[in-house]
């Protein structure tokens, strides 16, 4: 029993957050909701977006919302960790699901209609639009990972409550909308980005990666001097910790970009064999 | 138009963000100003005549607040050592308004007696603090620190993580400084000084 409860602490929240709380429940029940809907409407989903989506949410609510929290505040590694799961694994896995028409159909009719919601979607298109462009995306995406490893900036996000919050749900944010852009299931002609412009951009972000992993990965000084401040989850040599941070920064967070460009030029073999297919 | 207006205020945006996020210090202040990142001290602990205390018992003095255990073989005895030599050296008026607690994050080996004969090595201003994991949790929680404990030797002893800061807390109770390890003892002084005499 005591073990059962020991186990059960490590499933609950560090620190309750009802924004995470609220958008990963908001997220799987607007899902749920959608997919009854359209099942009503004699449309099957199948098995594999629905688990991509519902893998994504769970991954988000696991590394915010349970005792991976704790580690990630006091880790190094787990933070990298955890950066890597809400600005790469999860927001992947939510495109690749291609989630929006089930999510609209999730969303009851009273509410999609109120004018505070219309009104927001106008208020928040132009700046989704300038966020999205081919230039500003990448740059966003690799520059928020700069920017929370900012020595000083890191220091300030990991003391205080606030800008620990913001620095994650940015992450979360900008992982969203980057790979919504890259893995939008609109073909080029319906809308969506070109597939050239997509790998372009899946490329132009590894480097700056790899190099700040690498650097991470080898410096010879601690970069980081907040986890000794804070104190680490169990002893660990601060190098150790920084090493292996380095190392996450720059071979998982890399490897997701290749297995977009994987994704994209299989989605163009399959358009060019259909347009041979049919002419 | 609209467009550019737009964009105008998405820069204006960030800019604020930007200035909002490192505008956190104050640059005067020449340890780390936590006075927007911390809350004030507050707290439910043991103190070395086995008696529960809280904030309240030490109102009025400026706080310095570190967490450690006694058998800590270098961080802890180094900064109570210089904490100490900085309390001698800004005179006996601000000793008496100056209290440093100590926190064992040790609670398993470090009992009030041991706290007691410890402290007593670095100063009267000098006072240990311990209480059960529960309170102790609440307050290294309180100010986003932790510990955690090695695997124990054949002679039982293990090692413990903890965090090698100094929170230093003004006469009302707000967190005002964190003075790390590597910062100059001058910055140190010179911090305390103007904190003293608030």
């Amino acid at each position: 029993m005591g073990e059962f409860d020991s186990s059960l602490a490590y499933l609950l929240p560090w620190e309750f957050s009802p924004s995470w709380t609220l958008a990963c429940l908001a997220g799987a029940g607007l899902y749920v909701r959608g997919l009854l809907h359209r099942r009503h409407c004699g449309l099957h989903e199948g098995f594999w977006r629905p688990f991509a989506f519902f893998l994504g949410i769970v991954a988000i609510y696991t590394v915010s919302q349970t005792h991976f929290d704790y580690l990630a505040q006091y880790m190094f590694f787990v933070h990298r960790g955890q950066h890597l799961v809400l600005h790469h694994l999860a927001p992947f896995l939510i495109a690749l699901s291609a989630p929006l028409a089930i999510l609209t159909a999730g969303i009851p009719h009273r509410v999609r209609n109120l004018p505070t919601v219309t009104f927001a979607a106008q208020m928040l298109k132009p700046g989704y639009r300038l966020l999205q462009q081919p230039v500003i995306a990448p740059l966003l995406f690799v520059g928020l990972i700069y920017f929370w490893l900012i020595p000083q900036v890191h220091f300030d996000a990991m003391l205080s409550h606030r800008l620990y919050q913001l620095m994650n749900w940015s992450m979360l944010v900008d992982g969203l909308l980057f790979w919504w852009l890259i893995l939008d299931s609109r073909s080029p002609a319906s809308g969506g980005l070109s597939y050239g412009v997509r790998i372009t951009l899946l490329l132009a972000v590894v480097p700056p990666q790899m190099l700040l992993g690498a650097y991470l990965t080898f410096s010879h000084n601690v970069l980081f001097d907040v986890y000794a401040v804070c104190g680490r989850a169990w002893p660990l040599a601060p190098l150790t910790d920084q090493r292996l941070g380095g190392l996450i920064t720059w071979i998982p967070a890399t490897m997701m970009s290749v297995l977009a460009v994987l994704i994209i030029i299989g989605r163009l073999l399959g358009k060019r064999s259909s347009m041979y297919r049919y002419g | 138009m609209g467009n550019a207006m737009y964009k105008t205020g998405c820069k204006t945006a960030l800019l604020s963000g930007m200035l909002w996020l490192v505008g956190c210090s104050d640059p005067s202040w020449q340890t780390k100003d936590i006075s927007e990142l911390m809350p004030p001290l507050e707290f439910e602990l043991v103190d070395e005549e086995a008696r529960s205390v809280t904030e309240a018992d030490y109102a009025g003095d400026v706080t310095l607040l570190f967490f450690g255990f006694t058998h800590c073989p270098h961080i802890c005895p180094a900064t109570l050592t210089n904490l100490a030599a900085i309390s001698q050296e800004l005179g006996e008026e601000a000793q008496n308004d100056l209290r440093v607690l100590f926190v064992s994050v040790d609670p398993e080996r470090d009992d009030p007696a041991t706290l007691r004969e410890y402290t007593d090595a670095f100063g009267p201003e000098f006072t240990g603090l311990t209480s059960d994991e529960e309170a102790l949790q609440a307050l290294t929680r309180r100010y986003r620190v932790t510990y955690g404990y090695g695997e124990k030797d054949e002679a039982g002893n293990y090692d413990v993580s903890h965090s090698n800061a100094v929170f230093a807390f003004g006469r009302d109770g707000d967190a005002q400084l964190l003075i790390r390890e590597d910062d100059p003892k001058e910055a140190v002084m010179a911090d305390l000084s103007r904190l003293l005499a608030q």
